[in-house]
């Protein structure tokens, strides 16, 4: 049909203009700006990457209802929230020097994959200069280190995996939250009045990353005070059914169960294990218990009476009496109708934490609120004395130890505070073998551009 | 004239594809960026390069679905397995993405060998569901057991302290072609209110999608595309014939699953990561979603089905409730309420439910997917005549829909 005329000319003319735009992108190199995505206009823009469809959707739509609360308080809208009981008062509800903060959101879908393609479209077709989100430890690592090379800062929201700031740790990366490490160091003197010293605990681990840090964690601090560990069973993620782990556990000569398990996988194996009888139940003349190391208010809420009297850890919960938690609690409450969660906490409190730095460093150079922030310490935030260490950028601070409640009240008191763990029990050096040893580095701090 | 073996009109074809293929930037951005548009602009480096890779993917799974027939629900574990070989290759030689762009297509090829000739034993709903299985066994192994090998689920990455022994002092401190372009270098042009950006990593994929389509057209008009055809119109008259199909189905088989390596690979080479969860069947299902939605057996349809895919992922889901009230500001208070509650099921985090919706329509009225869409929409323009004598063409030739 369509005749075509191919001359020797016109080959050499499409190959010379084919060569020309293959060659275009090596010819000229990135835009001249000082660091990437330099604010230009009176805005700038945050990027929040949290889980909007999958298992931890629940979690993370709350991360953003404070993650909107928090940059509504920082451009002086609202009661201002925690800003008027932090310790800094760079910050002054007119923005950040001069500039009104907008947001974009992306859905990490909890895959480390769909994280940082949300991540990378915020970075190359919104110009974000800070992301702030995540709640699992896999997206959080994956989307530091993508910051970390695209020259952007990323505060860490959910991410409780010693790895973050440990063996994958990154200059431009920060973590509010606690981690594994710290609920176990925070567990253990509690379990120890509760349950004695002479125990025999039995593990079942989710088998990934997570997993398995928190229970070496768990297991290193529980056998230092004394307690024997019987066996130690990866399940696969998601398992749904974990009858066929928790059935031998009654018979291994074991009188704790360990589940290092979050999430969906905890509601399952927490309830099965108590279907099973496990709490009714006697071994070695002891009663017999449950501990989960790691808390959430969704779980709470997932495994209903059975956590009662179970013991876990959280990074803060609503219901402290510190000024910091009930000015945060009050404006949370009042725009949402309900207290936030613990992991809305943290990506609220790391969010007005990045827009202290730059205001306190002057820039949004990365380099610059990297330094600001490094070292840094703060109050009246929900945590009480808190200090951003330098070394690997990990937030140091009491730890609550958390049960559950005998008789709650409402759906969103099933948990209650039974120990606040000051900071200095929970501390451990930059170069514990657990965070990767001498040889993790947080590397240089990139700024892009 | 002729090119490269090629045929007049698929030589026209060809170079319509090599000419897209680099306006892109230009194609996907035709708002200015100050404007409400730009929401809607793909034109950056990310989604580039997804469209190009996710392009190369369903082309090759188009030569063993489109052309045989066999329709593989695994072939994600050789994305991952093409990404694994690509981060690995970074770890142990250096950036250079060329060593481990060949190790991922020869590994797939390895592990497509493997699998294909176990589960080709059977066909139909039991290849299907025994590539799944294969598929689902080596996420797991991902995920958890080769966690030694894989970093399970956070991802393999490249530390400061890998060997990186091919690495000089000049190199370049990210994936990169020789020292001569890192893959993240991108330069913008400002054009009026537009804005357009020109990333290396882009043409690099597109160079190689364009390669990538080339060598699909060539199998599609060659004798082996013909036999493959006819295993998919009728396998067992062909045996019966005394033709041993195996062969051919197999040698389908690796080659998508190269295909599929090689985009697994070039993924890594966009971003130096490599997940498990490339390999899960959600992954392995997207792209029979690709190649249906575009047009199974077409040389088009594949490559357009894998843009509509992640053009609706990237952008349709970032629409949330606040764009929505931008949009519909306008429009009476309660009028606008309603608006949003109603749309809000179908953007931001339900996209899902949009993409759903479309790909019922396009089964339903368009069997032969995107291309069909074009084809019948061409012959609405041209004239009754010309119509007619597509409609007999279509008759005598049936399955030469390109």
């Amino acid at each position: 049909m369509s005749k075509s005329n191919f001359t020797r000319r016109g080959l050499l003319k499409t190959g010379a203009v084919t060569g020309a735009g293959l060659a275009l992108p090596t010819i000229f190199t990135s835009a001249a700006s000082a660091f990437t995505n330099e604010p230009t206009g009176s805005t700038v823009k945050f990027g929040f990457n949290v889980p909007q469809t999958g298992p931890y959707a629940e979690e993370g739509l709350d991360e953003l209802r404070a993650q909107e609360l928090a940059v509504q308080h920082i451009n002086g809208e609202g009661d201002g929230g925690m800003l008027s009981t932090f310790s800094s008062k760079a910050l002054d509800g007119t923005g950040i020097l001069g500039r009104k903060v907008e947001f974009v959101t992306g859905d990490t879908q909890t895959k480390s994959d769909a994280a940082r393609a949300a991540a990378k479209s915020m970075i190359e077709k919104d110009g974000v200069v800070m992301i702030n989100g995540g709640s699992s430890s896999g997206v959080a690592v994956a989307v530091q280190e993508l910051c970390q090379s695209a020259g952007i800062i990323f505060m860490a929201g959910l991410t409780h995996s010693n790895d973050t700031t440990g063996k994958d740790r990154k200059a431009n990366g920060f973590r509010h939250f606690f981690n594994a490490y710290m609920s176990a160091a925070a567990l253990a003197p509690v379990l120890k009045n509760a349950y004695g010293t002479d125990r025999r605990a039995y593990h079942l681990t989710a088998d990934y990353t997570w997993g398995w840090t928190q229970q070496e964690s768990i297991q290193a601090a529980t056998e230092a005070m004394g307690w024997e560990t019987v066996n130690n069973v990866l399940t696969p993620l998601s398992a749904g059914d974990f009858s066929s782990y928790i059935a031998p556990v009654l018979n291994s000569g074991a009188d704790i169960l360990v589940l290092n398990h979050y999430g969906g996988d905890m509601v399952n194996s927490l309830t099965q294990a108590v279907q099973f009888g496990l709490r009714d139940a006697q071994a070695n003349g002891k009663n017999f218990e449950i501990v989960v190391p790691l808390y959430s208010e969704l779980m709470a809420a997932g495994a209903g009476d059975n956590i009662k009297g179970v013991y876990g850890s959280m990074n803060w919960n609503w219901q402290l009496t510190d000024e910091g938690t009930q000015a945060f609690v009050k404006s949370f409450g009042e725009k949402y109708g309900r207290p936030p969660s613990n992991s809305a906490h943290t990506c609220y409190v790391q969010t007005l934490l990045y827009a202290d730095a730059v205001a306190r460093a002057g820039s949004f150079n990365p380099c610059a609120v990297a330094e600001a922030l490094e070292g840094f310490e703060f109050s009246g935030m929900g945590n009480g004395d808190v200090l951003y260490r330098a070394e690997d950028h990990q937030c140091f601070k009491d730890v609550l130890v958390m049960k559950g409640a005998e008789s709650p009240t409402t759906e969103y008191d099933t948990l209650e505070i039974v120990e606040t763990t000051p900071v200095d029990q929970v501390m451990y050096a930059p170069d514990h073998p657990m965070f990767g040893g001498a040889e993790a580095s947080l590397g240089e701090c990139n700024a892009g551009a | 004239m002729k090119m490269l073996g090629l045929s007049n009109k698929d030589t026209t074809f060809l170079l319509i594809v090599v000419g897209l293929t680099l306006l892109t930037p230009f194609l996907l951005q035709p708002f200015p960026v100050a404007s409400g548009g730009n929401m809607f602009n793909a034109g950056y480096p990310d989604l580039m390069q997804r469209f190009a890779i996710f392009g190369i993917f369903a082309i090759g799974f188009n030569i063993l679905f489109g052309l045989t027939g066999y329709l593989s629900f695994g072939h994600a574990a050789f994305l991952g397995v093409g990404s694994y070989s690509v981060v690995w290759m970074y770890k142990l030689l250096g950036y250079n993405v060329v060593p481990g762009l060949i190790l991922a297509i020869i590994v797939s090829a390895l592990f497509a060998l493997l699998i294909g000739y176990i589960s080709l034993r059977r066909s139909g709903i039991y290849f299907s569901i025994l590539t799944l299985a294969f598929a689902q066994m080596m996420y797991n192994l991902a995920y958890s057991v080769l966690t030694p090998l894989t970093n399970g689920e956070t991802g393999l990455q490249v530390y400061s302290n890998d060997p990186q022994v091919l690495r000089g002092p000049e190199h370049l401190d990210a994936p990169h072609f020789f020292n001569l372009f890192k893959m993240t270098d991108s330069t913008k042009l400002t054009l009026g209110g537009w804005e357009f950006t020109l990333s290396a990593g882009y043409y690099f994929t597109a160079v190689i999608a364009i390669i990538a389509f080339y060598i699909s057209l060539r199998i599609f008009r060659s004798p082996f595309g013909l036999m493959l055809r006819a295993i998919k119109t009728n396998q067992t008259r062909l045996n019966y014939t005394g033709i041993n199909t195996r062969p051919y189905t197999l040698a389908a088989f690796v080659i998508s699953g190269m295909y599929a390596g090689l985009a697994g690979g070039l993924l890594a080479a966009m971003d130096p990561l490599a997940g498990a969860e490339r390999m899960q069947w959600t992954a392995s299902g997207e792209v029979v979603l690709m190649v249906i939605l575009g047009g199974a057996g077409t040389l088009m349809g594949p490559v357009l089905g894998a843009g509509f895919i992640k053009y609706f992922e990237n952008i349709f889901s970032k629409i949330n409730d606040g764009v929505l009230h931008q949009w519909f500001a306008w429009m009476p208070d309660g009028l606008e309420n309603v608006i949003i509650t109603i749309s809000h099921f179908f953007v931001g985090k339900s996209w899902h439910l949009t993409l759903g919706l479309l790909f019922m329509l396009v089964v339903i009225f368009l069997p032969g997917g995107l291309v069909e869409g074009g084809q019948r929409i061409a012959a609405r323009f041209r004239g009754r005549k010309a119509k007619d004598d597509a409609t007999h063409a279509a008759k005598t030739q049936p399955s030469a829909a390109e």
